[in-house]
């Protein structure tokens, strides 16, 4: 009997027969297309099958393979457990949405030969980290993903803003695996147990454990997008083609969540308290400044990158309780904590993989990505704007949505946390907490705005006028997400009994049994008397609302006309006045931009009898970029413009500077205690 | 037969709400009107305007998508749903564990979603004005809101109303400091959630200044009665919500005689119209503030809210 890792492996090795093939057959742009995104369709959707046999079965027992490749003596090591099994369903399922779209949408691709090979090259990369159980192999895949993305990035490498992302998305992605290898180099020790099981046993000391969380949260958080190293995000995502982009913020982000959760849930043991500190303070910070981004952006793509940076920060802010619950032995309410952040990471692979796709439509349709050339797509794309409708309302964390579930199982964690002992924690966490609801009341503020300024009002340019709705495919991979969107909200209690095998492997405690509740309600610790129940609050909406029509149509009036737009009587026929996205986030750019982006405004007005029209000038700063990265690169400058000369030495002077170092270095071994 | 009769309490008090919510916001406007010795209008005049509304033909302009037409329907629906959760005279109503206060929170903030949307649909200045600030106002009150109900979750033990509601009428609650704050924090919360004086004046006819009124700016007929009700149903909501947090006496329980629920109900008819009093008083009393002195207003609730919610998870220890 073949063990399921190996099956998948299979499934991997398909996905880079599939990239081979897409090399030969990528010349022959239709056919080539619709061949290479069946095939990655399809093995998406048996590896799904796999693992849904796996959940349905028996998740727990983990399903091993030792391949001979890698380090010689070694092998690479590939393990499936409850962890691993969730996140490649993610990746899976992310996968298979993003090649059905990729069905329609890549047949507008002008140069497929650079997307084809690297796609499913790019899936691959991204199950092999999930499985992988040796260090080695994890670097190994973790950089084979970071390079398939970034060949992806940089598709249309022409645009010069792209070649920017590009660069600036290598060289973050390199600081982050460095980060992640010196992390590994610690937890292997000297003796260098590279195997994810030696380091479980080993149990570092707590001083290695330090250094490990710190490096972890700079080479995971990078590449998750955890503020301040989240600067790369919002270049590279938006760059790539739409479903790559969708999968690289819906499923990328969620492998980086993998890699911190399986170092520091997994391989540290158990945690110290204040190791929550900081992972809390990281994950509220980015969660607001993230929003505030997303507010503050005009381009859609980048607008949905701001917002996984969001979500990424919700996520870290659960992972933090998590750990604090988990450091303080209260079991069931860590259980809940880490619940509340792998729902809010698939909630987020499906609203924003939903949201991706939506913006690669309207960007086929029109050829634009700024919103304020857009505007009244309603009109001329119905069902791509109902299903991103239906993706802004789930994002925004309202009920009956997944969003609003995940955020409600957030908010019920903050809540068990008074009893948490220590002080620095019982300050920390309402203080988190109202960044949480901050962040989601602005999330809420940020897709009013992408919606109504992208698809409502009247259309800005005549980019709109020609629009034309979205391809078959496109619309049923968007549609499919909406509808789970939805699903996930209504009937949350099912993806919670799927994710206790997660907590009970990592925690040693679950959510109670959901499916046990009466009415599918949902309840946060056995002891509790909170509920929600998605499924009545839809139900009760909607006998609401049809009761609310049924009476309108039986006893008001039908009478309808059509007129001009009232808009108090001024009569304005020129689509320019109306506002725009950055007039929309005006009040907010007042309240919060003044201080986060030092935003200024000034209204230069013309002297009287000058010609020249009044002028208004908005001055953003982004400030993470200026003070942090900046200076770096002006010291980078500085350092490699000095050291430069050290080219152009003579041979005697090389000598000298070797036999220096030799000296200095013989010292340092003397004088070594 | 319980099961009946816990349908009937749930029904009589759906039906409740809705019957109440616009004779509440009748009263206040005839109080208000008493207060500047003008005779005002019948209390019923609520009444009479949501039919006259029903009964006139809608004018849609010309580009108004479909979405708009749909939105005032579920503004509605979400709204009534929110309001019939919050226990008006009886506590432990037969699906009061639908949804907690955070769930009642979402519900208001998904009716203000679609709210803001259909300010924007038609593409005048007016409706993205008015749904510019409303989402500057939502960003801070909604939340001080959670960190309201945060509070209130911690001293009750639970975030489902009932709960907190029996938990409040129990001698077991001391006067707290924290929940002092929250209390101002959740009334100035609401002044702003309802569009009242000083951050909204809902009977303005100052184009300029209007927020809730420049959002429904573009709708008529039928349509602008389903969002007028929602906003009447809106008040009523936010009234109960905080008699039955902070003055939860005269609430029934479950299985009580019918008498009792008579009883209840004067009690919550009672509740409302001081707090219909109150609210006029308030408003008579002070003057509408700039749109960007808004965000002071409620930066301080949100900063009593956090301060409440801090205290109770410093003084847990104690």
């Amino acid at each position: 009997m073949i063990s399921d890792a190996a099956v998948l492996l299979w499934g991997v090795a398909s996905l880079l027969g599939t990239a081979v093939l897409a090399i030969a057959v990528s010349r022959t742009p239709g056919s080539g297309t619709r061949l290479v995104y069946g095939l990655t369709l399809g093995i998406s959707a048996a590896a799904l099958l796999v693992l849904a046999g796996r959940i349905l079965e028996d998740p727990v027992t983990p399903s091993t393979a030792v391949l001979p490749v890698g380090l010689p003596w070694i092998g690479a090591h590939f393990r499936l457990d409850a962890l691993s099994t969730f996140f490649l369903v993610v990746i899976n399922f992310g996968g298979a949405m993003a090649s059905l779209y990729g069905l329609g949408y890549g047949s507008h691709e002008p140069s497929p030969h650079r997307v084809l090979p690297f796609f499913p090259a790019f899936l691959a990369g991204m199950n092999l980290v999930v499985l992988a159980d040796d260090a080695f192999t994890f670097l190994l895949s973790w950089e084979f993903m970071s390079l398939s993305s970034w060949a992806l990035v940089i598709v249309h490498h022409r645009e010069r803003e792209n070649a920017r992302a590009g660069y600036i998305y290598l060289v973050m992605a390199s600081f982050g695996t460095l980060a992640l290898l010196l992390a590994f180099g610690l937890l292997s020790g000297p003796g260098g147990n590279y195997t994810f099981e030696a380091m479980r046993a080993a149990g570092p000391t707590p001083l290695v454990a330090t250094f490990v969380l710190a490096l972890m949260l700079l080479g995971a958080g990078s590449k998750a997008g955890l503020v301040p190293l989240h600067v790369w995000l919002p270049l590279a995502h938006p760059a790539a083609p739409s479903h790559v982009s969708a999968l690289m913020s819906g499923v990328m982000t969620k492998v980086a969540v993998y890699g911190f959760i399986r170092v520091i849930f997994d391989l540290l043991g158990e945690p110290t308290w204040w190791s929550s500190i900081i992972v809390l303070f990281f994950g509220g910070l980015t969660a607001v400044l993230g929003i505030l981004y997303a507010l503050m952006e005009k381009d859609l793509k980048r607008l949905l990158a701001y917002s996984t940076i969001e979500n990424i920060g919700v996520i870290f802010v659960s992972l933090g309780l998590a750990l604090a619950f988990k450091a303080n032995a209260m079991p069931s309410a860590a259980a809940l904590a880490l619940t509340a952040a792998l729902f809010h990471a698939l909630n987020h692979s499906f609203f924003k993989s939903l949201l991706f796709f939506g913006a690669g439509a309207v960007l086929t349709a029109t050829g634009e990505r700024d919103m304020e050339k857009l505007g009244g797509l309603i009109h001329r794309m119905p069902q791509t704007s109902f299903v991103f409708l239906v993706g802004c309302v789930a994002i925004s964390s309202l009920p009956p949505f997944n969003g609003f579930v995940s955020e409600w199982l957030a908010f019920q964690a903050v809540l068990q946390s008074p009893d948490l002992p220590q002080w620095g924690l019982k300050v920390m966490v309402p203080a988190v907490g109202g960044l949480l609801a901050l962040s989601a009341a602005l999330a809420a503020a940020c897709f009013v705005k992408a919606f109504g300024i992208t698809f409502l009002g009247r259309p800005r340019t005549s980019a709109v006028e020609h629009a034309h709705e979205a391809d078959r495919y496109s619309l049923a991979a968007m549609f499919i997400l909406a509808a789970l969107c939805l699903l996930a909200g209504i009937l949350p209690g099912f993806v919670i009994d799927g994710l206790s095998p997660v907590t009970l492997s990592l925690i040693g405690s679950r959510m109670p049994v959901q499916m046990a509740q009466p009415w599918l309600s949902i309840v946060p610790i056995a002891e509790s008397r909170s509920s929600y129940n998605g499924l009545l609050v839809f139900v009760f909406i909607a006998i609401s609302a049809s009761a609310a029509v049924y009476v309108i149509h039986r006893f008001a009036s039908h009478a309808l006309r059509r007129g001009p737009a009232w808009g108090c009587g001024f009569a304005d026929t020129v689509p320019g006045s109306q506002y725009t996205g950055v007039s929309f986030a005006q009040p907010i750019r007042r309240v919060f931009g003044t201080f986060v982006f030092r935003a200024t405004e000034r209204v230069e007005m013309p002297a009287p009898g000058e010609t020249r029209p009044a002028r208004f000038n908005l001055e953003i700063h982004d400030v993470i970029w200026e003070t942090l990265y900046l200076p770096i690169g002006k010291a980078l400058d500085f350092a490699t413009d000095h050291l430069n000369h050290l080219q152009f030495l003579t041979i005697r002077r090389y000598l000298t500077l070797v036999f220096l170092f030799l000296i200095v270095l013989l010292l340092v071994l003397a004088l070594w205690p | 037969m319980a099961l009946i009769l816990d349908l009937t309490v749930q029904g009589a008090q759906m039906m409740l709400v809705l019957l109440l919510a616009p004779l509440l916001t009748g009263f206040i406007r005839k109080v208000k009107a008493r207060l500047l010795r003008r005779q005002g209008p019948p209390l019923i005049q609520p009444y009479r305007d949501l039919l006259r509304l029903m009964r006139k033909e809608v004018v849609l302009a010309d580009n108004a998508s479909w979405l708009f037409r749909v939105i005032p329907y579920l503004i509605f629906a979400a709204t009534w749903v929110a309001a019939a959760l919050v226990p008006t005279f009886a506590t432990g109503l037969k699906f009061s564990w639908t949804a907690d206060l955070i769930a009642i929170v979402a519900l208001l903030g998904s009716a203000r979603f679609f709210l803001a949307l259909a300010a924007m649909d038609v593409g005048t200045s007016f409706g993205g004005i008015g749904a510019s600030r409303e989402v500057m106002i939502a960003s801070l009150a909604e939340p001080a809101m959670l960190l309201i109900v945060f509070s209130l979750a911690l001293v009750a033990g639970a975030t489902q109303l009932s709960t907190v509601a029996a938990f409040m009428g129990s001698p077991q609650v001391g006067l707290r400091v924290s929940l002092g704050m929250s209390l101002i924090a959740l009334v100035m919360v609401a002044i702003a959630e309802n569009a009242r004086v000083p951050v909204d004046n809902p009977a303005t006819h100052l184009e300029l200044t209007m927020i809730h009124e420049a959002m429904v700016l573009e709708y008529s007929g039928r349509h602008l009665a389903m969002i007028d009700f929602a906003s009447f149903l809106k008040l009523l909501l936010y009234v109960s919500l905080i008699s039955c947090v902070f003055v939860p006496w005269g609430l029934v329980t479950a299985g009580a005689g019918p008498w009792s629920y008579v009883l209840a109900v004067v009690f919550y008819i009672g509740k409302l119209a001081a707090s219909g009093v109150l609210l006029a008083l308030f408003e008579t009393a002070i003057a509408k503030m700039r749109v960007f002195r808004v965000p002071d207003f409620l930066g301080a609730a949100l900063m009593l809210a956090l301060l409440g919610t801090l205290l109770l998870f410093v003084s847990r220890s104690l």
